[in-house]
């Protein structure tokens, strides 16, 4: 059984504009020790997803409809006091820019600490030492333990703040642009922190990223989102070399590579829609070069193109 | 190449732009429940003043309703002060004049004084806090030094110093509570608002495009400060009433007729002591509620304005 | 044979560093030290490099957005380096401009978008206001922007990313300039919205003549966009060639790293990193020996001993600045 299964899960809240359609039946799982990648341009609902799976939702969003479901359990209608017994004890966050919401004025130590005596009572000795092994897992030196954010630098924030993730023994940790902030090399060397971690501990991952090449590197199933809804969902291979939905084809033509043919960038036309009032039928429709009538008028159904490769679309590609 | 352009004049598309910025703006204004409230007691207060010259018309532009020298001495059989009577609809005062003509003439100065006050208050600590930001270095230590001695002057202390030297009438008092305001705290805080104008890429955009420090200053920077500017203004208004009202009620001011001075009148002959407050209540309640409702509205077209200036305190 | 468009030598920025409470010596960052290259009419020369290496100061220095400490620019013949003001300034700005990183932040929100794009023209005095109406209403149907009385008189936050960064495209272009500095114009629009942008930029630097100096971070988008690079370090330059060549066998071990560390979008390719130790800092009273000595795998003590090594030409216009190679 998948570690963590979601199926139609969808989520909307509401603005002074109208009702925003930030997810919107969206099904995928992952298994224990593996990594999926969450792909998309800004407003696909790739955070809201995470933040959904999470229950880390404002007062003005719901959850309509679906399920999540967490080693069997069902997460959607737990209240809140039985939700944060999973939150960081069993699925935990690195939230986008969290190395820079750090507090400046305790130590980074502190912070850590103050997180794992939130969510489990353990004497601060031994805290202090699970930070310790915390801090050699992720790569740091436990002495600077004791200093402020100031004094580290941005991939040493990053690698404290993946430490705080971990520090109550998840079993998912789901990973919002890790490296964004950060320079290639850095980068580099975080993402293989990283992996090494997943194998080493068994755990399951999310990435989210816009940058296809880091999730091409990372994950091995990626779920393409696009307004809301997932496109398609395959494992990394399939989804780079025989896309089927045309929005994952015209991704893959438009991001250019360091190595490999200088191939012609293919552009696509107009923006990502508007949440509030996305386009009836299919949402991408209004740019697809394979759209016909169909797609004007009705959502295509997210269904199962060969073994373990879905896909929503009317025309898709062979 | 260029597609067909049907041209239209400068003006009716600015004035259409503005008139579409007035709606969205009122919007929010009107969102915030304080601040329509706010807007209905200044308009209120307003055509209360304006229509002072009315109510005289209507009296017959008879001599005793003049709001300073109506001395009546001898009309009413009960003397002066009087109670409400049907001529009098809120008494007369010590001196027999008519006191709700007072009032409207009042509340007109009132809204001269702080419109005049804070206006030009505005005016001066925009640019000055425009100046001082762009500038930065000698020119911003200048102005900010200048700004602490400002906030510490002991303005009671000062005004009866100078009560003694020179006259010191209702416009003289605008002025000198305009160059207080213009020159202390609101500078501060405003030189602060546009420092973080200055620091945005646009400014670097618009050095780039060829422009010189003024045009930066005028045409960029001070029209993102304005905003903030207008909220404190409708702060300013409420400080110059108030400080009206208290140096007149000290006696320290040179003016024949205020709401200040309705009060200061009251209380130096004696009629505000112990029970007396109670029986000649239309000695000071009317001038007193009026001042509190005037500074009342001012400030909470302000609070109304807080999501209008500040983009990021609205609701999504 | 194109005319040099633009040449710099020798240039060099100096940032005081603010000294604690109780130091006396004044500290400076060396952000740009001993750059030098050349860009022909019509040449897009990429200025690459990880944060903090100079390329962002550079490109200030070259619009005159800051003074130079030292060293020479030579816009068409003269040299510009120490121009403050008046109209050889005002001259300079209007060949010379700039497309700033946040298609946002780098606009007036209260300001249209004719105003916009109209600013370099009324602040350099071109054309009365019918014939700047038309200059605007063309640029705009030129950077894409149709129907141009549409969005003429809209607002910055009523636009898409991709139409704010065409708006901003239309404004530096709108005064005729020869020589572009676009500082990571790409880094904050979409994915599927950088091409189309990335197109109208090559196209209008054909239909202009254009020399570019472009800066980025990203090596995949310099690729596409320019004809040679240049890579930085601690701000200095270490490595200069042809796009291609740089990208494809690059030379200086720091450029080697920084490539071998840039993922692929390609499942099937396997990455060889280049491991390097240490962090990127910033060059305060650097040492005068090569900077990248205490974290390259090739260095040998006679790095540590000779000063910065000078750029020097490998062979087809490829240079490189190290002993080793």
């Amino acid at each position: 059984m998948a570690l963590l299964e979601v199926s139609n899960l969808t989520m909307h809240y509401t603005t002074r504009a109208g009702d925003v359609m930030a997810v919107d039946s969206v099904d995928f799982s992952l298994e224990r020790g593996r990594a999926l990648g969450l792909v998309g341009e800004s407003g696909c609902g790739k955070t809201s997803i995470a933040m959904t799976v999470l229950k880390l939702l404002p007062k003005n969003a719901r959850i309509l409809e679906g399920q999540i479901r967490f080693d069997g359990v069902d997460l959607v209608p737990l209240s809140e006091d039985q939700m944060r017994k999973y939150r960081w004890n069993h699925i935990s966050m690195v939230f986008q820019a969290a190395m820079n919401s750090l507090n400046p004025v305790y130590t980074v130590g502190d912070q850590i600490l103050e997180a794992i005596q939130h969510h489990m009572s353990m004497k601060e000795r031994v805290a202090r030492q699970r930070i310790a092994d915390l801090y050699s897992l992720v790569g740091l030196d436990p002495d600077v333990m004791d200093q402020y954010p100031h004094e580290y630098s941005g991939g040493m924030k990053q690698r404290a703040v993946i430490a705080m993730a971990l520090s109550c023994d998840p079993s998912i940790i789901i990973a919002d642009e890790p490296t964004t902030a950060l320079d290639v090399i850095v980068q580099d060397r975080i993402l293989k922190q990283i992996d090494k971690i997943r194998e080493e501990l068994n755990m399951g991952m999310i990435y989210i990223s816009h940058d296809i090449a880091v999730i091409a590197e990372v994950s091995d199933r990626i779920g393409v989102m696009y307004a809301g809804k997932m496109v398609e969902f395959a494992d990394t291979h399939t989804i780079f070399k025989s896309p089927v939905h045309p929005y994952t084809y015209a991704l893959m033509s438009t991001f250019p590579s360091v190595k490999g043919d200088k191939r012609e960038l293919v552009e696509l036309p107009g923006e990502p829609p508007n949440l509030i009032e996305p386009p009836l039928g299919c949402r991408f429709h209004p740019r697809c070069p394979r759209a016909t009538a169909v797609c004007q008028e009705q959502d295509p159904v997210f269904t199962e193109v060969v073994h373990e490769h879905f896909c929503a679309c009317w025309n898709q590609r062979s | 190449m260029a597609q067909e352009f049907k041209a239209q004049p400068m003006w009716k598309v600015r004035a259409r732009l503005a008139a579409r910025n007035l709606r969205a703006n009122w919007g929010m204004f009107a969102h915030s429940k304080l601040g329509p409230v706010g807007l209905f007691l200044i308009v209120f207060f307003l055509l209360f003043g304006l229509v002072h010259p009315l109510y005289l018309v209507y009296r017959g532009n008879d001599k005793i309703y003049d709001p300073v020298v109506g001395f009546a001495y001898d009309l009413l059989p009960e003397g002066n002060p009087h109670p409400p009577t049907l001529s009098h609809p809120l008494g007369t005062d010590i001196l027999g004049r008519d006191i709700l003509g007072q009032l409207m003439h009042s509340t007109a100065k009132a809204f001269m004084l702080g419109l005049i006050a804070a206006g030009f208050g505005v005016l001066i600590s925009t640019l000055v806090g425009s100046i001082a930001a762009y500038f930065g270095g000698f020119i911003d230590s200048v102005f900010m030094r200048l700004a602490d001695v400002v906030m510490l002057f002991p303005l009671i202390a000062f005004l009866v110093a100078l009560s003694a030297a020179i006259e010191i009438t209702l416009f003289k008092l605008a002025i000198i509570l305009a160059i207080l305001m213009g020159f202390g705290g609101t500078t501060i805080i405003l030189k602060s608002q546009a420092l973080t104008v200055k620091v945005k890429p646009f400014i670097e955009a618009a050095r780039v495009s060829g422009g010189g420090h003024f045009r930066i200053i005028l045409s960029h920077i001070i029209p993102n400060v304005l905003p903030l500017s207008f909220l404190y203004m409708m702060f300013g208004v409420t400080t110059a009433i108030f400080s009206e009202a208290i140096l007149s009620y000290l006696g320290f001011l040179n003016v024949r007729m205020s709401l200040g001075i309705m009060i200061y009148t009251a209380n130096d002959s004696g009629y505000l002591i112990g029970s007396r407050l109670g029986t000649y209540w239309y000695l000071w309640l009317p001038p007193g509620l009026i001042i509190s409702l005037l500074c009342a509205g001012f400030y909470f077209v302000g609070r109304g304005l807080d999501e209008v200036v500040n983009p990021r305190l609205r609701e999504r | 044979m194109n005319n040099t468009t633009v040449e710099v030598v020798d240039l060099k920025k100096l940032f005081p560093m603010v000294g604690g409470l109780f130091s006396r010596k004044v500290r400076y960052i060396h952000a740009v030290e001993d750059l030098s290259f050349k860009i022909q009419e019509g040449e897009t020369l990429g200025l690459v490099g990880e944060s903090g290496c100079g390329k962002t100061t550079t490109g200030k220095l070259l619009v005159k957005l800051i003074p130079p400490t030292g060293g020479h620019i030579y816009f068409d013949g003269s040299d510009v380096a120490t121009i403050e003001g008046g109209v050889l300034l005002r001259e300079y700005r209007r060949k010379v401009q700039m497309i700033f990183q946040d298609p946002y932040e780098s606009m007036n929100p209260r300001k249209t978008v004719y105003d916009i794009i109209a600013e370099p023209l009324v602040v350099q005095k071109v054309g009365n206001i019918v014939e700047r109406e038309t200059m605007v209403v063309e640029m705009l149907s030129r950077v894409g922007i149709v129907p141009p009385d549409t969005f003429m008189f809209r607002y910055p936050h009523e636009l898409s990313g991709g139409q704010r960064q065409r708006v901003a495209i239309a404004r530096a272009m709108v005064i005729n300039p020869s020589f572009l500095v676009a500082d990571e114009p790409m880094s904050m629009l979409d994915v599927s919205v950088r091409t189309g942008v990335m197109k109208l930029m090559l196209q209008l630097r054909k239909e202009f003549n254009l020399a570019v100096l472009y800066i980025t971070h990203d090596l995949a988008v310099a690729r596409y966009m320019c004809d040679r690079l240049a890579v930085m370090y601690l701000g200095r330059m270490v490595e200069l060639g042809e796009t291609e060549e740089v990208l494809q066998s690059p030379l200086h071990p720091y450029t080697r790293a920084l490539i071998s560390a840039i993922p692929i979008p390609d499942p099937t390719f396997t990455r060889e990193a280049i491991p390097i130790k240490g962090g990127v800092s910033k060059p305060v009273d650097p040492h005068p020996r090569c900077r990248f000595y205490d974290r390259c795998p090739v260095a040998t003590d006679g790095c540590e001993k000779l000063e910065h090594p000078p750029l020097e030409d490998k062979g087809s216009g490829h240079y490189i600045a190290c002993y080793e190679v």
